[in-house]
């Protein structure tokens, strides 16, 4: 068939598509759906799976985070005057160095509440006392001045860094690097501004947006090991050691083997549990199964709307060749080929489905674009969504209309000729 | 694609043999009874010739019209086209000859009713694969020749029965064909109407084409030079010479 045959073959089946407007609008809703469904569900399933990749890749995949957690029962006891004690012990940190095999190296922290004040500006801060290496594993952008280095631990300078929201809050920029700042009572030279990157997310960032880091020995000498908890009016004691443990593993393929290592280890050593490991590469298999199982379940529902849309549209089809024996019969006697009658109906289908398909195309990109709007939750279209779905709706054209097409061909001319 | 179309003369001295059936039958089998529409039709048809069909009801004139216009084949004997044997033709082949060589004109017209005029008369010249502007250009040369130039966007529900049957014939004459077949072509029109569509045949005949047209009516097969007498599927009389 010449170029020239298929358009005037595409005009004849628009026109006649059009002759049934509700009809053909009716048969196209199946592909629509199942073409939406498949964009929508796979742009809200990327968009999930994008945004807890990014975060978790925010936490290191190749670190283990280890947290203070105070045990349950000690809440339920409610004695105010009790020092609560528990957590993760400097101990630990030097074990786990030690004699666990794969560790590179550790990054302790404590984390107290403490406000800030520059001037006239006040603000809470959440001051993480910990070792330079931090800056090595929650890798964030430098906005001015430096990181804590090795040297002001050793010298126990009294100097902090702080985070741009932080900075902002305080009215300090990056002219403020040199600039003290009022920590709790005492002074602290601030020597430089990171970029940080907590999100809202779901995932727990070892960074917050108003984090302070000082050297931990500073903290040590300043604030001491308890810290006090205002709580429904009742003061809290508690003491912790150390609030948290980063631990970087040498390769990613250590990482689980280190994991259970340490998890072995502290309940060994510990009690109570009274901590909580947390694996970002494990999160990050387990969010790539989600992603998968979730793209599978997806898929099969999709599927399922794509099939029953062919099926109208073959049913459809078949009406239509009933319907037009006549008009077949006529074009045979006039001197159409059967692979010309094929193609006249298979144009027919195919420009149905490609027409719901592009309907649903528009759907599916339409609904994450609310949802986003009024959830909140993000979503990404693909593009391989958006051909993968056309191509879907052209195919099911093809297929579902293959056989219909495949009848109309052939009819005997004579009996189509006589039908009524 | 260059439109050249060459009008069949027939002043040639010895006049071409379009059409040779020998011995063609034509048998329906229906679970297990035989139906014997046509038997033995031994049958020439010369280039030029105005052929009337005649015979009461299923005495096989349609029969015998679909075998000669391809649209079925023989069940015995053999048919001869324009020297070409029939029985070696597949599917594909038959459609092609059905397109270039052979224009069909039926009692109920036929026309497809969701296509305009001019789009019913273009179809065979868009099965040949011509350009839509060259198609348009032969169809209002068409429409001129059968007298409906002013018809060319109504759709066939908007023309009287009359004109339906001139669409038809524009329709059936656009690739030129050697033959023409019309089955009872006056058979739902009135007599006047009747009248006027035989003239164009007529007309057709004297530019030089074959016309082969069933009848029941004699003073229609009074247009025709040539008359072949079907009785229960057999040549019962051929007459042929002019009236
Ligand atoms: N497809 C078919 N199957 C079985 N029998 C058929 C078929 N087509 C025609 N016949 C039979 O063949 C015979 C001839 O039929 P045909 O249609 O050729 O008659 P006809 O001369 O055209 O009649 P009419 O003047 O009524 O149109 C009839 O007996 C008819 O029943
Ligand atoms: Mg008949």
């Amino acid at each position: 068939m010449t170029s020239l045959g298929f358009l005037r073959h595409l005009r004849i089946g628009v026109k006649d598509l059009l002759r049934h407007k509700l009809r053909s609008f009716l048969t196209m809703l199946g592909v629509v759906f199942g073409v939406g469904s498949v964009v929508a569900m796979l742009a809200v399933g990327e968009g999930a799976s994008s945004q807890a990749l990014a975060e978790i890749r925010k936490l290191g995949s190749n670190n283990i985070l280890l947290s203070s957690v105070k045990p349950a029962e000690e809440e339920t006891q409610q004695r105010p005057s009790m020092m609560a004690v528990y957590g993760l012990l400097y101990e630990d940190d030097a074990r786990l160095r030690e004699t666990i095999p794969h560790v590179r190296r550790t990054v302790p922290a404590r984390i107290l509440r403490r406000d800030g004040a520059l001037g006239e500006r006040r603000v809470e801060l959440r001051l993480v006392a910990t070792t330079p290496d931090w800056f090595d594993l929650v890798r964030r952008e430098i906005i001015a001045g430096r990181t804590l280095l090795r040297r002001d631990a050793e010298r126990m300078a009294p100097v902090c860094v702080l985070t741009e929201a932080g900075a902002r809050r305080l009215l300090a920029g990056a002219h403020s690097v040199g600039e003290r700042v009022r920590i709790g009572s005492e002074l602290f030279e601030v020597i430089g501004i990171l970029r940080n990157e907590s999100g809202g997310g779901a995932i727990e960032t070892p960074d917050e947006e108003l984090d302070a880091y000082i050297p931990l020995g500073v903290a040590q000498k300043l604030f001491g090991e308890v810290s006090v908890r205002h709580s429904q009016g009742s003061r809290e004691m508690e003491r912790v050691e150390l609030h948290r443990i980063i631990v970087e593993v040498d390769a990613i393929d250590h990482v689980e083997k280190v994991a259970s290592a340490i998890e072995a280890m502290l309940s060994r050593c510990h009690r109570k549990k009274d901590y909580r490991i947390s694996v970002p590469l494990a999160l990050l298999r387990q969010a790539e199964t989600t992603k998968r199982t979730f793209n599978m379940v997806l898929g099969s529902i999709a599927g399922i709307s794509l099939l029953v849309g062919g099926i109208g549209i073959m049913n459809i089809m078949l009406a239509s060749v009933t319907e037009r024996t006549r008009e077949i019969g006529i074009r045979r006697a006039i001197g159409a080929r059967r692979r010309q009658i094929v193609a006249q109906f298979l144009l027919e289908s195919v420009v149905l489905s490609g027409a719901g398909g592009v309907v649903g195309l528009g759907l599916g990109v339409l609904i994450p674009k609310m949802i986003t709007r009024f959830s909140g939750m993000p979503t990404v279209v693909p593009l391989y969504s958006l051909m993968l779905s056309f191509g879907i709706s052209a195919a099911i054209g093809v297929v579902f209309g293959l056989y219909p097409a495949w009848r109309a061909a052939m009819l005997d001319p004579i009996a189509a000729l006589r039908h009524e | 694609m260059n439109p050249s179309i060459s009008v069949v003369h027939s002043n040639t001295d010895a006049p071409v043999e379009v059409i040779r059936l020998q011995g063609v039958s034509k048998v329906y089998r229906m679970e297990s009874v035989e139906v014997r529409a046509l038997t033995h039709i031994t049958w020439s048809v010369r280039q030029g010739d105005f052929w009337a069909i005649m015979g009461a009801s299923g005495s096989g004139k349609s029969t015998l019209l679909n075998l000669v216009g391809l649209l079925d084949r023989p069940s015995e004997g053999s048919y001869t086209l324009n020297g070409m044997n029939v029985a070696d033709l597949d599917d594909d082949a038959m459609s092609q000859q059905r397109l270039l060589r052979l224009g069909f004109i039926f009692q109920s017209f036929n026309l497809i009713p969701q296509l305009s005029v001019q789009e019913n008369i273009e179809l065979p010249l868009f099965y040949r694969g011509w350009e839509a502007a060259t198609c348009a250009r032969r169809a209002c040369e068409l429409a001129e020749k059968v007298g409906l130039a002013d018809r060319l966007r109504h759709r066939p529900a908007e023309l009287s029965g009359g004109q339906c049957q001139r669409v038809a014939i524009a329709r059936a004459l656009a690739n030129e064909p050697a033959v023409l077949l019309a089955d009872e072509p006056t058979g739902n029109l009135d007599s006047r109407t009747g009248t006027q569509i035989m003239d164009l045949l007529v007309e057709m005949n004297q530019e030089g084409r074959t016309i082969i047209m069933v009848t029941h009516e004699s003073d229609i097969a009074a247009y025709a030079s040539c008359r072949l007498h079907l009785r229960d599927g057999r040549i019962e009389r051929l007459e042929q010479g002019h009236p």
